[in-house]
């Protein structure tokens, strides 16, 4: 069993507010997520036997999903953009400084991503999911550094406001 | 209007005006009028997804490239297939297909036969300008352990995932990742299990899936091909048999669209292995005693003449002191219907025994199976609802179960499933009726009468009975034996009750493979070939042969136990191996311990035939012609693809060769001459000569008078040689000129008519008590796997490993009652003997019942069948 | 027509910053008088009256007029689902995730007018998965509209039940085009359909559907409370009313501006209450209108001075105004590196179904980064050309054709096609010799 018990409750009344159990899948998924930090293959084992389907078919769902990470990240996913305003704005060398500068720290999880709908204030990142824009490197650093002594906490991803 | 009544309209195709069915798919209509439009992704029996981006076209009046595969024609469309446009788009698929794909032609095993080279070069850009490295990918991966995946070969066509989800239902292999990453995925640890694995590499349009049976075994361009029938199971699905240095090496479906549409069950497509396998008996053996001592003694190797003559004295001894009721003859629905009638014959003709079955307890009676009215495999698509009163499909007959599935999935035709536990189909089931072993024939009653107008006290069964309403066409009954631990007697009941419905018909599914070919052939109590009966056709065979027997004589249970009493003197075993497959294992034993004299015709040592005084090697499927006929009663033919290593024979040679030692000649110097004979002698078949034969592309259902419309004179289809990644067509030896008209042959065809009236089944049939279960029991259901020990399985390298080991399984409610957790051993017992089983909880086998497969390797449910009873009651405890 | 914004679907989102998005904000600012109207005025006087006057067009990207596009249902088909498309993932565009995170109350009453219109009881919104504030606010304000009585059954006593299920995405571009998130919706791959069928007759779980984005949708209650013909006097030509620019990069005042569509790329460039001109006051070097999928234009008087129309701009420069975003890059920025990043970016984004995008932007991608990277050659440049007409044949003179299912293969073409008509010479320079153009990314 994955979900906790408040969590299966919850997972039984997204899969009835669907026409179709399928279309759980990805909802399911997302609060696995939230509540394990990553989508394991337990997790969506479960989300098969949830909405009838094979756990093949789930897989093949989830993989198809940039956000849905199926191996064990750390508890902070820092997404910085890259696309084309960041590009000119100084994202990718953020982005460069904050994968070296945590490349040894467990806890914090690095990825590049497509434009975050933040580009009035490129370079822009999120840290799990929560968004900040108007980035310096030491701003980033600062932020995520708030993060990590819990006094900044997120909506999405092990923040748990979602699920 | 079109044969299936669709609306014609006109479309001019690259210039040339054409007639074709309404809203059929431009790419099909093409290509059956001459103009081949380039495609990796469609495919006739699945779903188009028009996602390979070849079939590009242009269409007067549509803007940009609308794809071939995915249009519906309309009347006045005026399509272009070969503009400038279109070639140069057919150059740029070509070229991106290739930029990731390696160039490791020379050691792919569909280098030669590959749809991508083909393509390529017919329709293909000189060079690649693609200069940036490959994608790389860790290659090859299994996926199964029948298929294997080299996922740099892919060109994502989505062939082989919707196989697997639309076709076999089985969606266990399925697109991951996205955009230049994606690949075909198995879950971790749960592999491409399915069945029908083995489909997804022939509709793989580049060589990504690989057989490992087939994996280098062979180059394309030394194979040599021979169209066929699968003799696997009942349902005979059409292939193309290949080999090369005489050595079988593929078969691949061709697509029969009254049989299996071009798909094959793994253990069909890769049985064939067995036919090379070591430890086939390849010279004849006769028991010598060796020393002074009287002991049996062993089989030793000798002549064909010298073995031929101890059989034939055996035979005639006890003949001569006890007369032909000591004589006995079990099998023949292993081999060709030729093999078939010369053992009836033999039997019957010459030996005057009655004491003849094909089946060994695990059937239906044969007046059951031949009387009753035939429905064939393609009426289960127009049916009004299916019946399904039998065995787990999919463990049984594997492509029927996809012919059912689809007719319920796709065609949405109301499925009726009257069995005790969950089968393969059970999910497209639109009705459940469950029922305790033994009763089923109760259910099928209050169905019936439900269906009549006469409500059950069950909502389930009404429901069920409500879904005909308002639905036309037959009712199709899937009729077999579903549980080997109940007596026949009880789905004949259930038969029975059903046979008074209006409008239905039965598809009998029996599972071994020509079961209904050697039935039709009188190998069976009671009957003489071409389903006459022993009283109706006494006279036209007392004419033929000189003499028939003079009384109805004992299926194989009365002829074991007959023997086990020491009743039968000599035991003919035509290619059957009644110890592992009769499902009362003690009775058969004994049976064959007490026989006087005991003849195997086998292929193998078996059980069953390694006790035998004589053993005469008998050459099988591939390795001989003739005809057959599948459950439905389509009569086929079966090709030769290799000769024999060693001595071996087919049946039917040795069958003559032991009349003649017994003083009748038979007169028949080939398997052509047998079958021009059936045609000749046996009733159902008349009219079913080599000239027809060889000229129906579907061969055709017996009696033919009763099918005109199922014989189809052959069309030319595509060269059977090499990987069918498009649907292969059946091939006619002969192709007749006019190749459309079936009118002046159906003339003929309704002109035949049998010599003697053939068999009907009256259906009063006596209702059976069920003896209550007590309380401590569990009441055993008994069905079969696809891969069991059956002889050929385990023969076969690839198909062995997959054989499942024995469990008991019960519902979890009961195994905790037990007190046992899963994979705990127990031990189970009945009058008839007792056997420790390891024990797995089961949703699916319901409370009070237990389920055991029939025939896997070791102590299994033939122990605990006692075949004089009408259900198994078995006692389960722990033991710890 | 002046160079200020219009705000009428911002208005209160910048006259109540501190409250907008709250049931209370919204309330004290007008929000559900356009339902109440609606209702009022009956369900076939909004879309076939209403609607249709307003000369309302799609402001997901295709600009399809929505009037047309509702009429499509068939009729006496139910249930119909109503999908508001929220995955805003074009880059540079977000105004999408402003209306959904400061005024999802007017989105929610925009639905409700919708559903009520079309006869729809069960809505979707999709909404792109990062959107995690957007969510929240989504979810709360759906709670509070029901508490409120303008969802849920019989709302405000017309007898007309709706219920509206927010469905997050994944991070899959791909599933801003309206099939693909149909597929994405029932649990799948995020893979466009073919069509025919097209959503209406055949859309979510094979039923009528109509999908809309939600800058459209927000917009219906200022139609109704409005008047189509009120709405249709703003604007330009069949472009009328209002949209929402996300204007970024080198301006100096980045950010979402509703102006009146007519007004030219200068005026919103360049005007002081709109984009303020380009940082340092250097000179425009080219910019993108219309998200990373349209070609691009220059700084040239012509293009500078041409009118946010639509049709006007599809027709004269063969660009499109799309999802309404501007990106604007001056003199330091070097074109192929641009044109790399958003071939990476529809590189990665391909769904993967049909051959030329899954193969084609890979290919695109790898050569302008060899490109980028001081390895380009010289035929390079016109090979990538060719390679971009297997995907979009006739790429430079639109209308253009697709080999691809969906427009994603097209688009991912437009960045090259855009090097070859303003910046071939310099790219062949950098194709010529070892030296690499420097890039300023600051
Ligand atoms: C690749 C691709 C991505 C798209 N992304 C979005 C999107 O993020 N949001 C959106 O509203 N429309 C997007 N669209 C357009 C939609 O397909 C569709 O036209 C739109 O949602 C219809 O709504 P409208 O008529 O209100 O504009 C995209 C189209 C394509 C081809
Ligand atoms: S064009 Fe690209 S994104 Fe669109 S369907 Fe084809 S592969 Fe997918
Ligand atoms: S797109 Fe038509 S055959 Fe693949």
């Amino acid at each position: 069993m994955t979900f906790t018990t408040k969590n299966l409750e919850r997972a039984r009344t997204i899969v009835a507010s669907y026409p179709r159990p399928k279309s759980a899948v990805l909802p399911l998924a997302h609060l696995a997520q939230d509540q394990d930090g990553w989508l394991s293959p337990e997790a969506m084992r479960e989300i098969a036997l949830m909405t009838g389907i094979e756990p093949a078919e789930v897989l093949g769902t989830c993989s198809f999903y940039t956000m849905f990470k199926r191996d064990p990240v750390g508890r902070l996913v820092v997404s910085v953009c890259t696309n084309v305003t960041c590009l000119v704005t100084g994202g990718p060398e953020l982005l460069e400084h904050l994968v070296d500068r945590y490349s040894d720290d467990d806890e914090v999880f690095v990825e590049e991503v497509e434009c975050l709908a933040s580009c009035d204030g490129a370079p822009a990142m999120q840290v799990n999911y929560e968004f900040h824009d108007g980035l310096t490197t030491a701003s980033a650093e600062d932020i995520i550094e708030a993060y990590k002594r819990g006094e900044l906490v997120a909506r999405g991803t092990s923040g748990g406001r979602l699920s | 209007m079109s044969a299936n009544g669709d609306a014609l309209v006109t479309i001019t195709i690259d210039g040339k005006e054409v007639k074709v069915p309404s809203g059929e798919l431009l790419i099909k209509v093409a290509q059956e009028h001459g103009t081949y439009i380039p495609r990796f992704c469609w495919h006739e029996r699945m779903k188009p997804v028009g996602m390979c981006r070849m079939c590009l076209v242009e269409i007067d009046g549509v803007p940009g490239l609308p794809p071939a595969c995915t249009t519906p024609v309309t009347d006045g469309m005026v399509v272009h297939t070969t503009t400038p446009q279109v070639r140069k788009v057919q150059d740029g698929v070509l070229e991106l297909l290739l930029i990731n794909h390696p160039l490791d032609c020379p050691v792919c095993d569909r280098g030669g036969e590959c749809p991508l080279q083909d393509t390529t070069l017919a329709f293909g850009p000189g060079e690649s300008r693609f200069v940036e490295e490959k994608r790389h990918w860790e290659k090859p991966i299994p996926v199964s352990d029948l298929v294997l995946l080299d996922r740099e070969r892919c060109i994502q066509c989505a062939r082989c995932t919707r196989f697997a989800d639309e076709i076999a239902g089985d969606p266990l292999i399925s697109f991951g990742e996205r955009g230049g990453h994606t690949e075909i995925t198995t879950f971790p640890d749960e592999p491409f299990a399915s069945y029908f694995s083995g489909n997804t590499v022939q509709v793989c349009p580049v060589g990504a899936l690989t057989a490992q049976p087939y994996r280098f075994k062979a180059r394309p361009w030394d194979l040599d091909a021979a169209e066929t029938s699968c003799l696997t199971c009942a349902v005979q699905c059409r292939g193309a048999l290949e080999s090369a240095s005489n050595q079988l090496v593929r078969l691949l479906g061709v697509d029969s669209d009254p049989v299996n549409q071009g798909w094959l069950c793994d253990k069909g497509r890769y049985g064939y292995e067995a036919i090379n396998a070591e430890n086939r008996v390849r010279y004849p053996m006769v028991r010598k005693s060796t020393g002074a001592d009287g002991s049996p003694g062993e089989l030793v190797e000798c002549s064909w003449p010298e073995a031929l003559d101890a059989a034939a004295d055996g035979i005639q001894r006890a003949l001569d002191l006890n007369g032909p009721r000591s004589v006995a003859l079990i099998g023949g629905a292993r081999g060709t219907n030729e093999d078939a009638f010369a053992w009836a014959r033999l039997a019957k003709g010459v030996l005057r025994t009655d004491n003849v079955d094909a089946q060994l307890g695990d059937g239906l009676p044969a007046a059951v199976a031949l009387g009753l009215p035939h429905a064939l495999i393609n009426d289960l698509d127009t049916a009004a609802a299916i019946v399904l009163l039998g065995p787990d499909l999919k463990e049984e007959l594997p492509v029927l179960y996809l012919r059912v599935k689809k007719a319920a999935a796709d065609g949405g035709v109301p499925l009726i499933e009257i069995s005790p536990r969950d089968t393969g189909l059970s999910r497209y089931a639109s009705a459940r009726l469950r029922h305790l072993p033994g009763e089923q024939a109760d259910t099928a009653r209050k169905l019936a009468a439900a269906i009549s107008g006469t409500p059950s006290a069950s909502p389930d069964i009404d429901a069920a009975a409500a879904l005909l309403v308002g639905r036309d066409g037959d009712l199709v009954v899937v009729l077999g034996r579903g549980d080997l631990a109940e007596s026949a007697d009880v789905t004949v009941g259930a038969a029975a009750a059903l046979s008074i419905i209006e409008n239905v018909k039965f598809l009998v599914a029996l599972r071994r493979a020509n079961v209904r070919g050697a039935l039709e052939l009188g190998l069976a109590p009671g009957f003489l070939p071409g389903r006459a009966t022993l009283d109706t056709g006494r006279d036209h065979f007392v004419n033929e042969w000189g003499g028939v027997p003079e009384e109805v004589g004992l299926d194989a249970l009365g002829i074991f136990s007959a023997a086990a009493e020491g009743r039968i003197h000599a035991l003919i075993l035509a290619g059957s191996d009644p110890i592992n497959d009769c499902p009362d294992r003690a009775l058969a034993r004994n049976a064959i311990m007490a026989s006087g004299f005991v003849v195997a015709i086998d292929t193998f040592l078996t059980e069953s035939s390694k006790r035998a005084d004589v053993f005469l090697p008998a050459s099988i499927w591939g390795e001989k012609t003739g005809t057959i006929t599948n459950l439905e009663g389509r009569v086929q033919r079966v090709a030769q693809k290799v000769s024999p290593d060693g001595t071996a024979m087919p049946d039917w040679r040795i069958a003559a060769e032991l009349a003649a030692r017994l003083g009748v000649e038979f007169d028949l110097e080939s398997a052509d001459e047998v079958t021009e004979e059936i045609a000749r002698v046996a009733p159902a078949f008349v009219g079913l000569d080599m000239s027809l034969l060889r000229r129906a592309r579907d061969g055709a259902v017996i009696p033919i008078a009763l099918f005109p419309d199922e014989i189809h004179l052959g069309r030319a289809g595509v060269a059977l040689q090499g990987a069918s990644w498009d649907p292969i067509l059946p091939v006619p030896e002969v192709v007749p000129e006019d190749t459309d008209d079936n009118s002046d042959l159906h003339s003929i065809v309704l002109s035949v008519s049998p010599a003697v009236q053939l068999h009907e089944w009256d259906s009063a049939s006596p209702q059976l008590p069920t003896p209550a279960r007590d309380a401590y029991a569990l009441r055993l259901i008994v069905g079969r796997t696809l891969y069991d020990g059956g002889t050929w399985t385990m023969a076969s390298p690839s198909l062995s490993p997959l054989v499942p080991e024995s469990v008991l399984l019960v519902n979890p409610q009961d195994r905790d009652r037990i007190g046992v957790a899963d994979g705990e051993s127990v031990r189970v017992a009945t009058g008839r003997g007792s056997i420790a089983a390891r024990v797995r909880g089961d949703l699916a086998t319901p409370i009070g019942t237990a389920f055991m497969a029939f025939n896997l390797p070791g102590p299994g449910a033939a122990d605990l069948v006692d075949a004089t009873l009408s259900v198994t009651d078995i006692r389960v405890e722990s033991i710890r | 027509m002046s160079a200020v914004e219009t705000r009428i679907i911002t208005k209160r989102i910048r006259d109540r910053a501190e409250d907008s998005w709250t049931i209370d904000g919204a309330l004290a600012s007008g929000a559900y008088e356009g339902l109440k109207k609606a209702i009022a005025i009956g369900r076939d006087a909004i879309g076939q009256e209403q609607v249709k006057a307003s000369g309302l067009r799609g402001r997901g990207g295709a600009g399809f007029p929505t009037a047309t596009k509702w009429s499509f249902l068939p009729e006496a088909s139910f249930p119909r689902y109503l999908v508001i498309n929220a995955d805003e993932g074009e880059p540079s565009t977000f105004k999408d995730r402003m209306l959904l995170e400061a005024d999802p109350h007017q989105l929610i009453e925009g639905i409700v007018i919708a559903a009520y219109a079309i006869e729809c009881n069960l809505a979707f919104i999709y909404l792109r998965g990062e959107f995690a504030l957007g969510y929240e606010r989504l979810v709360d304000a759906i709670a509070a509209a029901h508490a409120k009585g303008f969802l849920g059954s019989n709302i405000l006593g017309s007898g007309f039940d709706l219920e509206i299920v927010v469905h997050r995405g994944a991070g899959a571009y791909i599933c801003g085009e309206e099939t693909a998130l149909l597929e994405s919706l029932e649990g799948e791959r995020g893979m466009p359909r073919i069509r025919p069928p097209f959503p209406a007759i055949e859309g979510l779980y094979a039923k009528p559907t109509v999908v809309n984005n939600v800058e459209t949708i927000s917009t219906l209650p200022h139609i109704v409370l409005m008047g189509g013909d009120e709405y249709a006097k703003l604007g330009v030509n069949r472009s009328t009313g209002t949209r929402l620019f996300s204007l970024s990069g080198h301006v100096k005042r980045p950010g979402n501006y509703e102006v009146e569509l007519g007004i030219t790329f200068r005026d919103l460039l360049y005007s002081p209450e709109l984009g303020g001109g380009i940082r340092e006051d250097r000179a425009v070097k080219f910019f993108i209108p219309g998200g990373a999928s349209s070609q691009w234009l220059i700084g040239s008087d012509e293009h500078l001075d041409a009118p946010l129309d639509m049709d006007y701009v599809q027709q004269t420069f063969g660009v499109m105004l799309g999802s309404g975003a501007v990106m604007v890059y001056d003199e330091t920025v070097n074109p192929v590196l641009v044109a790399w990043r958003l071939a990476k970016f529809f590189a990665h984004e391909s769904c993967g179904k049909c051959t030329p995008c899954r193969e084609g932007t890979g290919w695109i991608e790898k050569v302008l980064f060899r490109i980028v990277n001081g390895h380009g050659r010289p035929q390079d440049l016109d090979m990538l050309f060719d390679v971009c007409e297997s995907i979009s044949p006739g790429v430079m003179n639109a209308p253009f054709t697709q080999t691809t299912i969906c427009p994603l293969g097209p688009s991912a073409v437009s960045c090259v096609a855009s090097l070859q008509k303003y910046f071939r010479d310099e790219v062949l320079a950098m194709c010529a010799g070892p030296a690499l153009i420097p890039v300023s990314a600051s």
